[in-house]
């Protein structure tokens, strides 16, 4: 197996070099990562919203934000910073620890999930064993901040919104959990990096997304579902009711909201491609490539450009997927809330368990070409 | 922002009135940020304010058809970073679209205080601005809504068109463009009248079935019945006697 580059490993002995002790050195090298993946999340808001602003604009023939920056690029930073500075409210007769405590309990868990996503063999903050098990963890805390932003805005529309968020994340994410069980099931192994691994070889032919079709629909659905995007953004419809559980908020808890919805729709994007879309892989096995060539594996430069294709390709598998969610926004009506629910229980849930069953079943069988 | 009145003759104020509101920003303030930090601050600030004014999702009349073909494709107010709020408390901007009557002037004043500051308001509109055609003979039209909220841009027409608007808006963001931080202190608003607890409380369910139960529901009235040569059950006829007598 290809190990790729290493970089923990090369900044540790370099460390080591310089007469640190490798106690010392590993501490010095644990923020590195948090804090290009925070800085990495943050600007993916800023070019996620622009996206959403332009595509939305262009499916709708219009022009989208046009001054703010070159063609509006600098939209949601003149947003954010001016959410900032403006003036936070708390209602009359809110509870004023929850109101506050609410978005951050939405936002802290979905940066979190950060932690597991790869995006090379030696590129992930940490690999640990239970990786997706943790991300599908974290994404069921959210709907506690939601319901706690409806509950504690003392507002009906803020309850309606708030309940209606936790009815949806509990009912989607059911069928998504059973989605990642099959993928799981192939892979014998909750590690993303294990998992990205088993798909690999074989260019785009070893993808998820052929051996798991159905399971690729279904996440892709919950994941729309837990983000609240359009087809199911219910908790926020505007004509019902004007926004959900995020109508008493103002300034930068709105933000906060605002954030945590954008970084949501990136994560899911990134835990998409990684379950189903080879993560970093590139659609021709660069392995076979090298080979072809007769290069060895080892060669520091094809490490480093192995590395750069495998970030890339994860980016750009991640926003080809936020681009189909935002076209799917921009284009789907919403589902009533029933509808909403009949989907995910009487349709998502008996199709995952079939999925589930027959992946099962089809590995037994195919143990070659479905992990045995 | 109250101002010494000019010692001139020509002046209209009394020796030592105070004239309120003035058109320009006050001079000490203005002084300070003469500073070069303070000013490339406030550019900042003020340029992400004018980039991103939310306005709310209001609109009372005809007016609003015309504000409606703004967010379209057309006239297209996303240009300008506008994005529409249907919640208050994130909008920066109403623009009041349409008549506003004595009814919906409370309304309107509600949702003027749950804005957070700084928030700004477009009067759009004849009706606005004066109370328009119904300002001869209305009983019930609030004649202009500069009488309830601050107003800080007003759009003359019946209806303005898009073009008026986005007029507005850019006259608007000068506006925003020559304020200052400093100022804050004085233009934040101090007192919420507006602010009501909701009371979410149990009502009894009003489909209950025992409406289609009534007896009038499962045969047809007496007269008829008679008329038709039915029997009329006795409990019917007990119950409809009952009824005359009293
Ligand atoms: S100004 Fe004219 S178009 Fe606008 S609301 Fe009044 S009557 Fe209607």
């Amino acid at each position: 197996m290809n190990q790729g580059i290493d970089l923990q490993g090369s900044f540790i002995r370099a460390m080591v070099d310089l007469g640190f002790s490798p106690g010392v050195a590993k501490t010095l090298w644990l923020p590195l990562p948090m804090g290009v993946i925070l800085v990495a999340a943050t600007v993916s808001i800023f070019v996620t919203v622009w996206l959403e602003r332009k595509i939305s604009a262009a499916a709708q023939q219009r022009i989208g934000p046009e001054y703010a920056g070159p063609l509006g690029t600098l939209q949601a930073a003149a947003d954010g910073i001016k959410l900032i500075f403006k003036e936070d409210i708390t209602p009359a007769k809110a509870d004023p620890w929850l109101f506050t405590l609410g978005p951050a309990i939405v936002v802290i868990p979905v940066f979190l999930s950060f932690l597991i996503v790869p995006f090379g063999q030696n590129m992930v903050i940490t690999d640990i064993g239970v990786g997706i098990f943790l991300w599908i963890a974290l994404s069921s805390i959210a709907p506690i901040g939601l319901l706690m932003a409806g509950y504690s805005s003392n507002n009906k529309y803020s309850l309606l919104g708030g309940l209606r968020a936790a009815a949806q994340s509990i009912s989607y994410e059911i069928p998504m959990a059973l989605a990642v069980l099959a993928v799981v099931l192939m892979s014998n192994s909750l590690s993303t990096i294990d998992i990205v691994n088993q798909q690999s070889g074989y260019g785009i032919l070893g993808w998820n997304i052929w051996r798991q079709p159905a399971g690729f629909l279904i996440f892709w659905i919950a994941a729309l579902a837990e983000c609240e995007r359009l087809p199911f953004d219910l908790p926020e419809a505007e004509e019902e009711l004007v926004a959900g559980y995020q109508t008493e908020y103002t300034g930068m808890k709105f933000g906060l909201f605002y954030v945590g919805s954008y970084v949501n729709l990136v994560l899911s994007a990134l835990i998409v491609s990684i379950l189903y879309l080879g993560g970093w892989e590139f659609p021709v096995s660069v392995t076979w490539i090298s080979g072809l060539l007769g290069i060895s594996e080892t060669t520091p430069w094809l490490q480093v450009i192995t590395a750069a294709i495998g970030i890339m390709m994860t980016v750009f598998k991640a926003y080809a997927l936020v681009f189909i969610a935002i076209l799917l926004r921009w284009t789907v009506p919403r589902v009533r809330i029933d509808q909403l629910l009949d989907f995910g229980w009487k349709f998502l849930l008996p199709v995952s368990l079939v999925n589930l069953l027959l992946t099962a079943a089809l590995k037994l069988t195919f143990p070659v070409a479905f992990g045995g | 922002m109250v101002m010494k009145a000019a010692a001139d003759k020509n002046s209209i104020l009394a020796p030592g009135e105070m004239l309120q509101s003035p058109a320009a920003p006050p001079s000490v303030t203005h002084d300070l940020s003469e500073n070069v930090i303070l000013t490339t601050v406030d550019d900042l600030y003020n340029w992400c304010r004018l980039s991103s004014l939310f306005p709310m999702l209001y609109g009372t009349a005809c007016c609003f058809i015309e504000f409606a073909a703004l967010i379209g494709s057309r006239f297209d107010f996303d240009r300008f970073g506008l994005l529409p709020r249907a919640s208050p408390r994130q909008a920066d901007l109403i623009i009041t679209a349409g008549t506003v009557t004595m009814k919906m002037a409370p309304a309107l004043v509600r949702l003027y205080e749950q804005m957070a500051d700084p928030k700004y308001v477009i009067a759009m509109g004849a009706c606005t601005i004066t109370g328009g055609m119904f300002s001869m003979d209305s009983p019930s039209a609030v004649r202009g809504v500069d009488k309830l909220i601050p107003v800080d841009v007003y759009i003359p027409g019946c209806p303005p068109r898009p073009e008026a608007i986005i007029d507005a808006i850019i006259k608007l963001r000068k506006k925003v463009a020559t304020e200052s931080m400093q100022d804050r202190a004085y233009t934040m608003q101090t007192h919420r009248f507006y602010q009501r607890a909701h009371k979410l409380k149990p009502v009894p369910p009003i489909l209950t079935g025992k409406y289609l139960q009534m007896g009038t529901h499962s045969s047809p009235p007496k007269e008829l019945m008679e008329s038709m040569g039915m029997p009329v059950p006795s409990a019917l006829a007990e119950k409809t006697a009952h009824e005359e007598t009293n």
